[in-house]
C-alpha cells in the first residue's frame, strides 16, 4: 500500500521510527503553540496606526478604500462607487446580519441574496478581519459570506469593521482560533489583497484576468 | 511530460538563435528581478524571515511522516480524502478515477507543476475528458499545445504578438476584424471563453503551494482568481500536490507567505491566498461537495535520506531562475524538463535520474546568484556540484572530459608544478598572440573564440602577482588585519 511505504520511506531516511516519543513532541507542541515569525517593523512599531497601514497597503495594490462613520452609510457609499464606475444599481449578499439589517432600497439599490450567479455585477461581503502589514483582507466562507461572490462577479465588494483590523497574518489566525475553535475551519479562508490581475501576456500588468476588476473596501470606525 | 533534459545542449543552441524567444527573455531583469529587489527593501525583516524559514523547513522535514499523518487527520475529520500516490502513474490513476466517480466530462484546472510532473493532461484526455487549463497562462500554453518555460510565469517565453496569433487562429468563431492590440483586450478574449468553462465544469483541480497539518487546509496563492473559481464552482475539488509542501501550522505558512510572493514576483502578497479546508459545510450555499487531496512521493522521500535533502526546502517561487544568468540566456524549454533553473539542476536529476538529467547540474557557472536570492537559502551551487561528483563516479560524462578533469587535479595537487605550468603557459600565450594581444582562434576555445577574441595574458600570473602584493604589503603596521 503506497500510503505505508512512503511513509516507511520517509521514516527510514531520517532514521526514525513511527513511535519515536521526543519526535511526536516536538510536532505536538509546535502546534499547541505556534512560534511566530517576528512581526515586521511596519505593524509591530509602538505607535503604529494599523488602520492608516492596512489603507495605504490596500490602496496600494489597486483597491478602492473609503471609511464610513457608521454601518448605516453603507449602501450610500455602495451606491455612489458603482455610479462612479458606471455599473448598475445592484448588489448581491448572503445572511450576514450586518447586511441584512441595512435598508439598500432607499440608495437605490437592487438587492439579491445568495451565492453568486454568471450575471451578477456586484458581489457584497463582510470580512472576518484585516491585515494590515500588506492591506489584506480575511474572509471565511458560509451561508453568510458565500465565497463565489468574491469571484464570480465584475466587482467586490468587501465590508471590514475598523475594530477587527490587526497587525499581522497571525493575529487573525489567532483570532479564527479563539472565535470558531484551535484547528476549526470554514471550507475557505480567502485572504485577498486587492482586485483579480495577471501579468501572463508580455509581462504587462492587467486588471481583471478572471476574477473581480475592482475592489471596494469599506471601513465602518463604528464597528 | 516529455523528458527531452538529454537534448539540453542542443535545446540551448536552438533557445540563442531564436529571437522572439530572446526578446521575451529579455524583460526579466527589469521585470521579476527589480520587482523583488524593491519588494524585498520595503521589508527591513527580509533577510531573518529568510533564516526563520529556512529552519522552519528544516524541522519540518525532520518530522515529516508525523506532519502528513496529522494532516490526513485532519483533512479526514473536515471530510476530505487523502490518497497517497508513489509514482506520477499512481497519482494520475487516483484522479481519473475520481474522475469517473463523478462522472466527470469538464475538468478546470488551476496551475500546478506537479500536475505537469505526472503528466496529468495527457492521461486525462486519453480517457475522453476535456480539461481546461484556466490560469492564463496555462491556458495559452495549453493551446499552443506547449509546456510551462517557468513556474510562476509559465508563458514568459512568448511575445504578446505571438498569443494575438494563437487567439485569432483558436477562437475562430470570433470577429475576423476584432481589436486585439492592448494585453487588456487579450486577457479580455480569454475571461469570456474561461467563464463558460468555469460554470460547466464538473471537476476542478488545484494545486497546492503549502499545506497545514494544524488544521488539514492546502492553499493556494494565485494573482488572477482562476484558482478559486475552479475550487468552488465545480462539485469535486481534487488538490494535486507532493508530500514536500507540508508545514506545521498557519503561523509557519504565513511566515512563508511573507517569503513567497515577495521572492517570486515582488508583490507584497499575490491577490489572493485561499485556504481550503474539506468540502463545503452544512448550510453552505456554494464550495465544492467532494474534497481530495493526492499527495505524491515520486523519490521526494529518497531524497531526504540522501545528501539532497535541502532541496525539499523550495516552496517554489522561482526566484533562482530569474536571477540565472543561464536560464535568463536560454529560457526554461532549454532544460527540458518540468522544473527549469537552477532549482530544476539541483531537483530534476533527483526525480527523474542523474542518467537522463546529468546536463543540467553541468549547465551552470556557480557565479552563486540563485543560493543568494532563495528565500529558503538552498545551497543550489553546492546541490549541482554533488550531482557532478555523482555523475562523475558514474562515469558518465565523455572520456576527454574525464581525462581532461583527471589531468587538472593531479595537477592541483602539486601546487609548484601548476605554477610552473601556468607561469610557462601564459608566456607562451603571450608570444603568441604577438602585438594584437589576442586571439582569433584556439584549440578547445572555440566556444569562446567563435563568438568573440580571446585576450592572451599578459606578464606575470595571477599568483606571482598575489605574492609580490603580499611581500609589499607586510609592514608592522598593518600586522593582523586581512588585507
Amino acid at each position: 500500500m503506497s500510503r505505508r511505504d512512503i511513509l516507511s520511506n520517509i521514516r527510514r531516511s531520517l532514521g526514525a521510527n513511527a513511535n519515536d516519543k521526543a519526535r511526536l513532541e516536538n510536532a505536538a507542541a509546535r502546534i499547541a503553540t505556534p512560534p511566530r515569525a517576528t512581526a515586521p517593523q511596519r505593524v509591530a512599531a509602538p505607535g503604529t496606526d494599523l488602520v492608516a497601514c492596512f489603507v495605504s497597503e490596500l490602496e496600494r495594490q489597486l483597491a478602492t478604500v473609503k471609511t464610513v462613520a457608521r454601518p448605516e452609510e453603507i449602501p450610500l457609499e455602495i451606491a455612489s462607487y458603482l455610479r462612479s464606475q458606471n455599473q448598475p444599481q445592484a448588489v448581491r449578499f448572503g445572511t450576514d446580519p450586518l447586511l441584512a439589517s441595512l435598508d439598500f432600497a432607499a440608495s437605490g439599490l437592487e438587492v439579491n441574496n445568495g451565492r453568486a450567479e454568471p450575471s451578477d455585477t456586484a458581489g457584497l461581503s463582510v470580512a472576518f478581519g484585516g491585515i494590515a502589514e500588506t492591506g489584506t483582507l480575511a474572509l471565511l466562507s458560509g451561508a453568510d459570506n458565500p465565497v463565489t461572490l468574491g469571484f464570480l462577479p465584475d466587482t467586490h465588494i468587501t465590508v471590514i469593521a475598523q475594530s477587527r483590523i490587526r497587525a499581522t497574518y497571525e493575529d487573525i489566525f489567532a483570532m479564527l482560533r479563539n472565535e470558531k475553535g484551535a484547528g476549526t475551519m470554514p471550507r475557505t479562508l480567502n485572504l485577498i489583497s486587492g482586485p483579480s490581475r495577471t501579468a501572463d501576456i508580455g509581462g504587462r500588468i492587467v486588471i481583471g484576468a478572471h476574477g473581480p476588476r475592482r475592489l471596494l473596501a469599506i471601513v465602518v470606525r463604528s464597528l | 511530460m516529455k523528458v527531452t533534459v538529454h537534448d539540453f545542449k542542443s535545446n540551448a543552441r536552438s533557445a540563442l538563435a531564436d529571437t522572439q524567444l530572446q526578446e521575451a527573455l529579455s524583460g526579466l531583469p527589469t521585470g521579476l528581478v527589480a520587482q523583488r529587489a524593491a519588494a524585498r527593501s520595503r521589508l527591513p525583516e527580509f533577510e531573518d524571515l529568510r533564516d526563520y524559514g529556512r529552519d522552519l523547513r528544516n524541522h519540518t522535514l525532520e518530522h515529516l511522516d508525523v506532519y502528513l499523518e496529522r494532516y490526513e487527520d485532519q483533512v479526514r475529520q473536515a471530510g476530505g480524502h487523502v490518497h497517497w500516490a508513489k509514482t506520477p502513474a499512481e497519482a494520475c490513476d487516483a484522479i481519473l478515477k475520481i474522475c469517473k466517480d463523478a462522472d466527470a466530462r469538464l475538468v478546470t484546472k488551476g496551475k500546478s507543476m506537479v500536475s505537469e510532473e505526472i503528466g496529468l493532461n495527457d492521461k486525462l484526455e486519453a480517457e475522453g475528458l476535456e480539461v481546461v487549463e484556466t490560469d492564463l497562462g496555462e491556458y495559452i500554453l495549453q493551446i499552443r499545445h506547449e509546456t510551462p518555460s517557468h513556474i510562476i510565469a509559465p508563458a514568459i517565453h512568448l511575445t504578446q504578438s505571438q498569443v494575438e496569433q494563437d487567439f485569432r487562429r483558436e477562437h475562430d468563431h470570433l470577429a475576423k476584424d476584432r481589436k486585439l492590440v492592448e494585453p487588456a483586450e487579450l486577457v479580455d478574449e480569454a475571461r469570456q471563453i474561461l467563464r463558460e468553462k468555469f460554470v460547466n465544469a464538473d471537476v476542478g483541480i488545484t494545486g497546492a503551494n503549502f499545506l497545514i497539518a494544524e488544521t488539514g487546509s492546502s492553499i493556494i496563492v494565485t494573482n488572477e482568481g482562476n484558482g478559486d473559481l475552479t475550487q468552488s464552482l465545480a462539485k469535486t475539488h481534487i488538490v494535486i500536490t507532493a508530500i514536500d509542501k507540508v508545514v506545521p501550522t498557519l503561523d509557519d505558512a504565513s511566515a512563508l507567505l511573507r517569503l513567497l510572493a515577495r521572492s517570486a514576483t515582488g508583490q507584497e502578497f499575490t491577490s489572493y491566498t485561499t485556504f481550503s479546508t474539506g468540502p463545503r459545510r452544512a448550510g453552505d450555499p456554494d464550495g465544492p461537495e467532494n474534497y481530495h487531496v493526492v499527495l505524491l512521493d515520486n523519490g521526494r522521500s529518497e531524497l531526504l535520506g540522501s545528501e539532497f535533502r535541502e532541496v525539499l526546502r523550495c516552496i517554489r517561487c522561482g526566484a533562482c531562475m530569474n536571477h540565472c544568468p543561464v536560464y535568463n540566456a536560454v529560457g526554461g524549454h532549454a532544460y527540458g524538463w518540468v522544473y527549469p533553473g537552477p532549482i530544476g539542476a539541483a531537483l530534476n536529476p533527483g526525480l527523474i535520474g542523474i542518467d537522463e538529467a546529468g546536463n543540467l547540474p553541468n549547465a551552470s557557472t556557480f557565479c552563486g546568484r540563485c543560493e543568494s536570492v532563495c528565500p529558503m537559502r538552498i545551497p543550489l551551487p553546492k546541490l549541482m556540484r554533488q550531482w557532478r561528483e555523482i555523475e562523475f563516479e558514474k562515469g558518465n560524462p565523455p572520456l576527454f572530459v574525464r581525462m581532461a578533469l583527471r589531468g587538472w587535479a593531479s595537477m592541483a595537487n602539486w601546487p609548484w608544478a601548476y605554477h610552473l605550468f601556468a607561469r610557462i603557459m601564459s608566456r607562451a600565450m603571450k608570444l603568441a598572440a604577438g602585438r594584437k594581444g589576442a586571439f582569433s582562434w584556439l584549440p578547445l576555445a572555440t566556444g569562446w573564440t567563435k563568438h568573440r577574441d580571446f585576450p592572451a595574458p599578459q606578464g606575470k600570473t595571477f599568483q606571482d602577482l598575489w605574492a609580490e602584493r603580499q611581500r609589499a604589503t607586510i609592514k608592522p603596521a598593518t600586522q593582523g588585519e586581512t588585507p
